[in-house]
């Protein structure tokens, strides 16, 4: 697939704040947030599959990578992609905060590529 | 508060083996300060919270006693007394201090804090500048129209979440708070109430909605402004409408009509407003509009609060320095300017020499910019758990859990202060202890009496 534009929702979820109590370096918190959920539309679109590793681009060219899995039916429009709010989502803020004290968490802008199709990675 | 006053909340060991139920135990896990929850202990284990959420079946469950050391210094364990000394030299030798966090501690924890920022002429700032810190902003510039989650419960008709998922951050506030009760002029409940969800995303909380509305990403100003203006009889363009918010304009108006026409309305709003484009502004535009809605019915607006007590941070931080967060006393009186005072910025920008965290985790959590200028100054850390902070922290404290071995008070969302009833003692010291051992040290460096 071609580098694509999206908008990124990073945000809470049960998991994420179930996991945050079991700790932080623990296989649930972990798992929750290196966990993209995209449209299965884009999915289709770009003939990705679940579990495929994508790495995402910041608008400073800060990037994380990712293994991707299917939104629920109708979560998300396509151009649209959430991820539990962690450490993961949070490398791709920027430092700037706009006087305002806090980076833009939600709605950030970000690319996104395919780096392995996860049936090679098995 | 004295220390001897919060020995008084000191929980009682049980005999081994022996369970010990407490009764009206309060969760800590989120804003929603549940206060009825029966905790069942068995020794330094709670394994039963009855009545809790997930998220605070996960709380309770999952803190028991650490099995680390209560305090390292450069990774080594230490000695309590030798951390106390080692974090006030490090604060007092700083030329640009900062301490941050405290969403995670009570009242009389956070108000140590406090006065240990006055002493070393420090900034104090609280995870509320990454979270509901545009709100703040936004009461100092149109005010806010409040109530309590007593007078939702009991009387509003209208429910309007906009940008908040409480089903997965706040599990019990639509059954406790919300939605279901029972209440003094909803005696029918659920089916007395109209709930009104606004999101980007269909979240878990949209089934709970009888109308949930999906507006562009980005667009919540001018959603709001939207209804401002159906508020106010101003023609708009349905066309332009729908292009800029990406719903239908029939929408907007049967939303105001349903707004006016409520008996009591709330809105409440969550960081898909705070944390996206427009920030401050967007959560202007939500209190503005519910200013606007008081000339036809009674209608109020509350920030849905995430950390247990993140009120708490707001309202000690505001009675000792006049400001909610992001506050330097730098001159030796307190400034308030986020953007320049908050720790997104003092680190991003490389402004803070030294620092102190407290419950919270902003290696984990912050901007890379705002990570790699912490990892490279000196830092305390205190939590309960092992994070990334507190991992590549100079002192680093293993505290006990407040609400679970730990007494003291925390607000719920809505500034309704709240006890807390510990389950069991904890061998690691409290925030509280830790602190106040430091602000001792602190004044007896600078020569402070008293």
């Amino acid at each position: 697939m071609n580098r694509e534009t999206f908008i990124l929702i990073p945000g809470r979820t049960t998991d994420q704040g179930c996991g945050v109590s079991e700790g932080k370096f623990r296989d649930k918190y972990q798992k929750e947030v290196r966990a993209l959920r995209v449209a299965p539309g884009d999915m289709a679109r770009l003939g990705l599959a679940e579990g495929d590793l994508v790495r995402l681009t910041g608008e400073e060219g800060q990037s994380v990578e990712v293994g991707i899995t299917a939104a629920k039916k109708d979560e998300l429009p396509e151009g649209l992609l959430f991820i539990a709010y962690g450490e993961i989502s949070s490398r791709l803020m920027t430092g700037d905060t706009h006087g305002s004290g806090i980076p833009t968490s939600k709605g950030m802008e970000v690319t996104m590529e395919l780096v392995q199709k996860a049936s090679v990675a098995t | 508060m004295t220390s001897a006053t919060t020995q008084a909340h000191a929980p009682t060991p049980s005999e081994p083996g022996q369970l010990k139920v407490i009764q009206d135990a309060t969760c800590t896990f989120c804003g929603c300060v549940c206060d009825d929850i029966d905790l069942t202990v068995k020794d330094d284990h709670i394994i039963e919270a009855k009545r809790a959420c997930v998220l605070g079946k996960a709380w309770f469950l999952n803190h028991s006693i650490e099995d680390r050391p209560s305090c390292l210094v450069e990774g080594q364990p230490a000695m309590l007394d030798e951390g106390y000394d080692r974090a006030a030299q490090i604060l007092t030798q700083g030329k640009y201090p900062i301490i941050y966090g405290l969403s995670d501690s009570p009242c009389e924890a956070q108000r140590v804090a406090v006065s240990i920022a006055d002493w070393i002429k420090g900034t104090i700032d609280t995870t509320t500048s990454v979270c509901h810190g545009p709100s703040g902003m936004a009461f100092q510039g149109v005010g806010e129209v409040t109530c309590s989650l007593g007078e939702v419960a009991n009387r509003c008709d209208l429910i309007m979440f906009w940008g908040s998922n409480p089903a997965e951050s706040h599990p019990r506030h639509f059954t406790r708070y919300s939605l279901m009760p029972k209440g003094m002029f909803l005696p029918n409940g659920r089916k007395d109430r109209t709930c009104v969800i606004v999101d980007v995303r269909k979240t878990k909380s949209a089934k709970a909605a009888d109308i949930f509305i999906q507006i562009k990403p980005k667009k919540d100003f001018e959603a709001l402004w939207t209804l401002r203006a159906l508020a106010k009889g101003v023609d708009l363009d349905p066309d332009q409408v729908q292009r800029e918010t990406g719903v239908e304009y029939s929408v907007w108006v049967d939303l105001m009509e349903r707004m006016k026409g409520c008996k009591y309305g709330v809105i409440f709003f969550g960081m898909g407003l705070t944390m996206t484009r427009g920030k401050h502004a967007n959560s202007e535009a939500i209190l503005a509009l519910t200013r606007d809605m008081n000339a036809f019915t009674r209608f109020a607006a509350k920030p849905n609060r995430g950390h247990g007590n993140v009120t708490g941070a707001d309202n000690v931080v505001s009675w000792r320095t006049g400001y909610p967060f992001g506050v330097n006393h730098s001159r030796g009186y307190p400034r308030f300017n986020p953007g320049e005072y908050t720790t997104s910025d003092t680190l991003a920008n490389r402004e803070a020499d030294c620092a102190m965290t407290i419950a919270c985790d902003p290696l984990a959590n912050f901007s890379q910019p705002a990570r790699e200028h912490l990892a490279a100054i000196p830092f305390i850390a205190l939590d309960t758990k092992e994070t990334p902070t507190t991992r590549a922290a100079t002192v680093a404290f293993t505290v006990a859990t407040y609400g679970i071995n730990t007494g003291g008070t925390v607000y719920r969302m809505d500034d309704v202060p709240i006890p807390l009833r510990p389950a069991f003692p904890s061998p690691h010291p409290s925030d509280y202890d830790v602190l106040t051992a430091i602000e001792q040290r602190v004044k007896r460096i600078l020569g402070v009496q008293g």
